[in-house]
């Protein structure tokens, strides 16, 4: 169900922030359904952590608007509906996990009550039960994370803005986090990411936002951006079995690599194209043993986008 | 030979680029130096005269003379009367030992009655009034001073009176001399050049009796001292401590709690006021595990005053907390942290008297330490545990450790702004 603008639960509007003379945000408008798990993808200093300060009230924007819940918002309004995640391992060291989610909740307002409810769920969630009365300096790189993210949803925020959540981790801490954040997102939590791992982003996120010079450059699922970014035309990579025999007529718009094994060609769409090229190979006696596609990656996409400059 | 190179460039720019070891290296030992060449080199110059009260009970012609003699001396500022400007009733012994307990001036003289008849310089009988000076001990300096010009005033201001005892000390020594009269004028000559302990004692015997009276702790011997050394080392370690807690606020930016605290409900200022609480009950506790030491080991009389050592520990306490805290927020990295506060501290410390007593320094240097939070804390200090001081008379240096305290504090949160990025 897509909300109206009126009622998504986040909507920013033209947002704009300048740091003396360098633009951070430069017109940022998005918004995010309920439930969703967005993706906000940039270079570095595209504006990014810019944009998440500015929906958590952390800065206060130069001009346009944050809308929570339908509700304009002034910079220093509180936003109880939004957990924060911070990049750094935001967490006590000398503190257990226990200790840790208690300070947390008990800064963002989880009443004594419920803070012990509170605090029993979020290490299940977060897989720390076990481990709970440690301190947080003898847990791993993944444990930790993990931890940063649950000191952040105590208060049992509609919106969870995390600034890279899986940066340092391995790959079995972050396939836990991404369980962790779909669990959030079946319980309707709306789930804000920047990230600089693509194919995370390409394989996690139902939307993709492409930020840069702080503006909103694409946006949309991966298959949209591709189609609008790349179009249909796909770059291949094939390899056949035995180096390409000589006197034989390269296939149209192809051409042979330096060891003679490899074919490249720039295809306008898959559909025939492919299977010609495929043909054209067989009938020089030679069979395909491996094919490359590129530019049907996110990477492509961001790169097309953005660009191959350096970002320093 | 060739990897030197590389490696002292690399030490020299590492050098040059950072301020904080500059300052370190350069600016600290010249500061000082300067410091303690200062205090010490200014300590009771001429301008600066030891300030004492005398109560002449005794009234007779001899007392007046050695009264009038003390007087004359260029060492020394003496006070007979109940007002500085020589107006008032004449100073008995209480009124002496109230401007001493007070603080007002640091000796005071008391000249017994019947001190001017009978023996004074040789034979005096043990029972005889003695000349008495009334000495605060944390000044080791000015009753000593008192003492020996006690001494020479004694002689000089009535050399009649040295004569006849001189000549009757040789009616009774000498006349005639029999072979045992020699022999027994030699041992005493002997015993008085040899020094030896019965000879210490026939020259301790010559001169005018006067015993120094210690009228600041009764009954505690050296213990004001003590206190003085608890107080100035406690307030300056606990400066170190404050400013070590405060950096927590650095460690917390670096980890990224703090950006968490400030987003919480807590806020800003809320994240402050938390630490600077934290802060001081760790210093409270810091001077009373100090204090309690001193108590246990070097008994100081801390349970005589314990109302008055907690009104300055919470005082000192919460303004060491809030001076942490600005430390804190100016420095932008632990380094930076330390090398401030090793900086300001420790030329707080040596100015404020937390090194060496104030009121051992010349007058310029005590009214310059006034500028620093250690100046009046020890104050207060002193006043708690020499003067026997009530609460009350505490106010001034409270008022002014709170107000300060009150003033770090605003700094401390108008610093803090740069880590709202709002």
């Amino acid at each position: 169900m897509v909300a109206t603008a009126v009622d998504a639960p986040l909507r920013i509007e033209n947002a704009q922030k300048r740091y003396g003379k360098v633009t951070a945000l430069a017109g940022v408008s998005f918004d995010v359904r309920p439930g969703e798990l967005v993706g906000l993808l940039g270079p570095n200093g595209a504006g990014k952590t810019t944009a998440i300060k500015a929906i958590a009230g952390r800065v206060a924007l130069d001009g346009g608007q944050v809308h929570l819940f339908g509700r304009a918002l002034a910079p220093r309004d509180s936003r109880p509906e939004i957990g924060v995640v911070p990049q750094e391992l935001a967490v006590y060291a000398k503190l257990t996990a226990r200790e840790n989610l208690e300070v947390f909740g008990a800064l963002n307002g989880v009443g004594r009550a419920t803070l012990k409810t509170r605090v029993d769920w979020a290490l299940e969630w977060s897989d720390l039960k076990d481990r709970a009365d440690e301190i947080t300096q003898k847990y791993s790189g993944g444990m930790r994370r993990r931890l940063n993210i649950a000191c952040s949803l105590l208060h049992d925020p509609k919106i969870v803005l995390l600034d890279e959540p899986t940066v340092g981790v391995d790959p079995q801490s972050r396939e836990r986090i991404y369980e962790m954040l779909a669990a959030l997102q079946k319980r309707g939590v709306s789930v804000v990411l920047t990230t600089h791992h693509l194919e995370e982003a390409e394989q996690r996120c139902e939307r993709i936002l492409i930020i840069d010079h702080g503006r909103i450059v694409a946006s949309g699922t991966l298959e949209e951006l591709v189609r609008s970014t790349l179009g249909s035309a796909r770059a291949v990579n094939l390899t056949v079995d035995s180096a390409w025999p000589a006197g034989v007529a390269v296939p149209a718009g192809a051409r042979v690599g330096e060891n003679g094994r490899s074919i490249h060609a720039d295809l306008p769409d898959l559909g025939g194209s492919l299977a010609r090229l495929i043909d054209d190979v067989g009938r020089a006696g030679r069979s395909v043993t491996d094919i490359k596609l590129t530019g049907s990656t996110l990477h492509e996409v961001f790169i097309a986008l953005t660009g191959r400059e350096l970002r320093e | 030979m060739s990897t030197l190179g590389p490696l002292l460039r690399t030490a020299m720019l590492n050098v040059r680029r950072d301020r904080v070891v500059l300052a370190m290296v350069f600016l600290l030992p010249v500061m000082f130096f300067s410091i303690f060449a200062t205090v010490f080199g200014n300590q009771r110059d001429s301008t600066s005269k030891i300030r004492v009260a005398v109560a002449d009970l005794d009234q007779t012609d001899y007392s007046k003379r050695l009264v009038r003699a003390l007087a004359a001396e260029g060492g020394l500022q003496v006070r007979t009367t109940e007002n500085d400007d020589g107006t008032g009733a004449a100073l008995d012994r209480d009124k002496a030992e109230a401007l001493v307990k007070k603080g007002t001036l640091p000796v005071a003289v008391v000249v017994p009655k019947g001190f001017g008849t009978g023996g004074r310089f040789f034979a005096r009988d043990e029972t005889a009034p003695k000349l008495q000076v009334l000495a605060d001990v944390s000044d080791p300096i000015a009753p000593q001073m008192v003492q020996g010009l006690l001494q020479k005033v004694s002689f000089t201001a009535a050399p009649a009176v040295l004569a006849a005892e001189g000549m009757g000390m040789l009616e009774q020594y000498g006349g005639p001399l029999t072979p045992t009269q020699r022999a027994s004028m030699e041992e005493w000559q002997r015993l008085l050049a040899a020094g030896d302990s019965s000879g210490s004692s026939i020259a301790a015997n010559i001169g005018p009796a006067i015993e120094i009276v210690n009228v600041m702790q009764p009954g505690y011997g050296n213990v004001g001292i003590v206190s003085f050394y608890a107080a100035g080392i406690g307030v300056m370690f606990l400066l170190f401590s404050a400013s070590g807690a405060g950096g927590a606020l650095l460690d917390e930016e670096e980890s990224g709690t703090l950006g968490r605290l400030v987003g919480s409900r807590a806020g800003m200022t809320g994240v402050l006021v938390g630490k600077w609480l934290a802060i001081t009950l760790l210093g409270i506790l810091q001077l009373t595990v100090m204090f309690t030491w001193g108590m246990l080991v070097f008994h100081l009389p801390l349970l005589d005053h314990l109302p008055g050592f907690f009104v300055m520990t919470i005082a000192t306490a919460s303004a060491a907390a809030a001076f942490g805290l600005v430390l804190a927020t100016i420095s932008r990295s632990r380094a930076q942290l330390s090398g401030i506060s090793t900086i300001v501290i420790l030329a707080m410390s040596a100015i404020g008297g937390s090194m060496f007593p104030r009121f051992l320094m010349s007058e310029g240097m005590q009214q310059m330490g006034l500028v620093t939070f250690n100046a009046w804390a020890l104050d207060g200090y002193i006043k708690v545990f020499w003067r026997n001081a009530p609460v009350v008379s505490l106010w001034p240096q409270v008022a002014v450790l709170v107000g300060l305290g009150a003033v770090f504090f605003i700094v401390a949160r108008l610093f803090a702004r740069r880590w709202e990025t709002l």
